[in-house]
């Protein structure tokens, strides 16, 4: 039977074509199908996100009631061209978060990494690793499919904000739109869930002899503290989801008041899932940054320990947090009292992180090659969006900066800067022994620079406009805010050009096959997967490695 | 680095199943949607569903080749198992606490001054006024009995599969099997004699949808004890190398834990005034 097995082995294990990319169950090729499907979904919801800063770069309406009437063929383009501007709105919520941040940070970084960092040969489930992957195509394509149907009556496309929150995701759009969204949802969080389960059995039952759970490397920590956020958050937005479809289709009355329901429950359960879902995205960063601080400032990270239990309690603290994102709904001024101060403790170990990355940062030998500097950046960004949030945690002061442009800044602060900066810095750090290639260090070091210069131009005002009054998922704005919002657009324009830096710098990666060796950083790139050739072997760890 | 595999994890061949399986379910929900607004047939999503099904079944019949015949499933791998179905049912829970927070928030709240609309509908009261609410201890109680023994059931045919008694194996298995298709029978029963209708408004929303999935839980978890007694009469399962068995085991005791909270919390805490209850349904 064992001779069978080693001969099986042999014969099937190193498939190639087409069988390699769509039959895989080899963790290395799917995490590499999640990078690429992420990058290409990067683009397209970049895509619309531009189309919103074009419109917004004046005051009146120009672009959309465009699209309308030329593209759409809409008889009354003013009006569609509004309805098209949420229709965008919502894309791009839907399209950064389940097809772009998550695909790339967990399931691209995630499946890559964690076997290598672990000292395993694979992920525990590796047929069930591609399902996780193969689900994210087709819900995405749902999400696309529902751009183009019946939403509002007389409308195409769903218009609800990716919070989706009803009566305007029920009564006000009865058209299957809706449904396509919802489904895509569900897809995408069914893809999940499977792979967070993956995720956790590979950390707990694969690491290498030796490898008790305080010698994991810190992007190990973190990638298990998000799985166990998805394990625990996606099935409750899967309820909510399921009950918003009931309400649409088959006549229950969850959220619907002359029923006896309350669209208020439907915040809580989306909010439930929707809080850890943010530190679902910024902890994979964490990891990475901690990973890229260190080896970068030639020394070990400071305060081990403190890292890898303050991202555990940012994840336990994460679940009681919800209803911050709802206190003008009417809720009980206790309640809001215990929001506040819950959402205020998150701080703590947060500041413990960004504390420990700077006294990494101190007294090492610093290297400011591009992962490092997109790690600095990263850091700063990430401050920025952390304080606005303290000030956001405040219930008094979010009655007056609730659903306005300062709350769009926050958060993407955190994400649009944040976790993408994390994105890019795990990708320059990585890429040599993804590829083998190394990428051009000038070409990264502007990709930065311009990144880093368009972001802030883009986000940076639109604090200036929340704290003018200006509210958040509207088509048009009164003249006072135009000056600030021509900035941000152009900021934009600038962002979206430093996108096409990237592409280039891969191609380029490509195109010049510079060897990248075992260990492009150094000594203190210490953990395993710089033991191994660059790429690694199709199975690495036959005989497993051994951690003193 | 030797090519040789020298470790006892299973590295799994190239598959069709996984990327298959996920576009039936794309074909799944697609066609539902139409079938939904009355854009297409019934029989579409129905297809798509049959599809999955057989999909799956490949699928799971490569996982019990591999673990039966080819010895793939060595300590560690089963111990993988372990992880990942807990997880699994930990994920199920969650499930649940969304029907149960959407149960509680009517049920404990029925008369808050600020939901006007709610205060109408229910009365001021859970159940509200106008729900002739079900005798937690008529067919409801039945059902209760029949799923804990159903459990017990299960539980006795895997001591006897440890004590390698086979006979009584399939017994205690067959018995689970029939007693889950019999609770299956009695909740159409139930529903069939309800007072009132899905549409009905909240009551009946957080009944039905609270009972129906864990409904649906019970018949997967009857299919899955289905599968695994005629796993045991094909000869497969060690009395120390038996997680599918466990798998199984563990999901139905997990549907037992929903049944009992669904019981308490809906059927007898959420009860009406037995004065006002339906007629005896038997």
């Amino acid at each position: 039977m064992a001779t069978d097995t080693a001969h099986d082995d042999h014969a099937h294990h190193t498939p190639t074509g087409w069988r390699r990319w769509l039959l895989s169950t080899n963790h290395k090729d799917i995490g590499t199908l999640y990078l690429v499907f992420a990058i290409f979904a990067g683009f397209v919801g970049g895509a619309v996100s531009m189309g919103m800063r074009i419109e917004l770069a004046e005051p009146g309406m120009q672009f959309f009631p465009w699209i309308a009437e030329y593209i759409q063929g809409a008889d009354d383009p003013v009006d569609a061209g509004k309805h098209l501007f949420n229709v965008f709105t919502t894309a791009h919520g839907l399209i950064m978060v389940f097809f772009m941040v998550m695909p790339a940070l967990i399931g691209g970084f995630g499946n890559w990494f964690v076997p290598l960092m672990i000292g395993a040969p694979d992920m525990a489930f590796p047929r069930m690793n591609n399902i996780s992957f193969w689900m994210v195509p087709p819900a995405m394509l749902l999400l696309v499919i529902s751009m183009f149907m019946d939403g509002p009556s007389g409308f195409t496309g769903t218009g609800g904000g990716w919070t989706i929150y009803p009566p305007l995701s029920t009564s006000g759009q009865p058209g299957p739109a809706m449904d396509f969204a919802i489904f895509a949802l569900h897809m995408a969080g069914a893809a999940s869930i499977l792979g967070a389960i993956n995720i956790i059995t590979t950390i707990f039952n694969m690491r290498a002899p030796g490898m008790t759970i305080h010698k994991m490397p810190l992007f190990v920590w973190s990638m298990l503290v998000t799985a166990f956020l998805l394990l625990l958050s996606m099935p409750v937005l899967a309820g909510a989801i399921t009950m918003l479809l009931t309400d649409r289709n088959f006549g229950t009355a969850f959220f619907d008041p002359s029923g006896g329901g309350d669209p208020i429950l439907f915040q809580h359960l989306f909010w439930f899932f929707g809080h850890p879902e943010v530190y679902i995205m910024i902890l994979p960063a964490f990891g990475i940054v901690s990973q890229v601080v260190a080896t970068f400032s030639k020394k070990a990270v400071f305060g081990y320990m403190a890292m890898a239990y303050a991202m555990s309690a940012i994840g336990f603290v994460g679940f009681v947090v919800w209803a911050h994102h709802m206190y003008t709904v009417g809720m009980d001024v206790d309640t809001q009292a215990y929001f506040v101060f819950a959402t205020m403790v998150i701080a703590v170990p947060t500041g413990v992180k960004i504390f420990s990355w700077i006294a990494t940062m101190w007294g090492g030998s610093v290297e400011f090659k591009t992962p490092m500097l997109w790690a600095v950046g990263f850091i700063f960004v990430f401050t920025v969006g952390g304080v606005t949030g303290v000030v956001l945690a405040n219930a008094a002061a979010d009655r007056i900066m609730h659903d306005t442009y300062y709350v769009v800044a926050h958060f993407h602060y955190v994400l649009s800067l944040g976790a993408v900066f994390g994105i890019f810095c795990g990708w320059y750090y990585w890429f040599p022994k993804m590829s083998g290639y190394m990428y051009s260090e000038n070409i990264g070091r502007i990709h930065f620079i311009v990144t880093m210069i368009g972001v802030n131009l883009l986000f940076f005002p639109q604090h200036f406009l929340g704290l003018a009054g200006m509210p958040r998922r509207y088509v048009d704005y009164p003249d006072v805010y135009a000056g600030w919002n021509m900035v941000s657009s152009i900021g934009a324009y600038i962002s979206y050009g430093a996108a096409i830096i990237f592409i280039y710098g891969v191609w380029k990666a490509f195109k010049d096959k510079v060897p990248a060796g075992n260990n492009p950083w150094g000594e203190y790139a210490d953990t395993l997967e710089w033991t191994l050739t660059s790429p690694p072997p199709f199975h690495q760890f036959n005989t497993l490695p051994k951690i003193k | 680095m030797s090519d040789e595999k020298n470790h006892d994890y299973h590295l799994v061949n190239p598959s069709p199943w996984p990327i298959l399986t996920a576009w039936g379910v794309f074909a799944m929900a697609a066609t539902f949607i139409f079938f939904m607004h009355e854009m297409g047939s019934g029989l579409f999503p129905i297809i798509a569903l049959v599809i999955v099904c057989i999909l799956s079944f490949f699928w799971w019949s490569d996982i019990t080749d591999e673990g039966e015949t080819q010895g793939h499933h060595t300590p560690v791998v089963q111990l993988h198992f372990r992880y990942g179905m807990f997880m699994f049912l930990l994920s199920e829970v969650m499930f649940f606490v969304a029907w149960f927070w959407a149960y509680f928030d009517a049920a404990l709240f029925p008369n808050e001054l600020i939901q006007e609309l709610r205060v109408e509908y229910t009365g001021g009261v859970w159940p509200p006024l106008s729900v002739l609410t079900f005798d937690a201890w008529d067919l409801p109680f039945i059902n209760t009995l029949v799923l804990l023994l159903s459990g017990f059931a299960v539980t006795w045919a895997h001591h006897a599969l440890i004590h390698n008694d086979r006979k009584t194996v399939i017994a205690g298995l067959s018995g689970a099997v029939i007693l889950g298709v019999l609770f299956t029978i009695l909740q159409a029963i139930e529903y069939s004699h309800a007072a009132f209708g899905i549409a009905d408004g909240l009551y009946p929303s957080t009944f039905y949808l609270a009972t129906g999935f864990h409904g649906f839980h019970v018949i997967i978890g009857t299919i899955f004890l289905f599968v695994i007694l005629v796993r045991t009469i094909k000869g497969h399962f060690k009395p120390d190398h038996h997680f599918g068995f466990e798998a199984a085991a563990w999901y139905w005791h997990f549907v037992d834990v929903i049944w009992i909270f669904l019981f308490i919390f809906i059927y007898v805490l959420g009860a009406g005034d037995p004065a006002t209850m339906p007629a005896p349904t038997h």
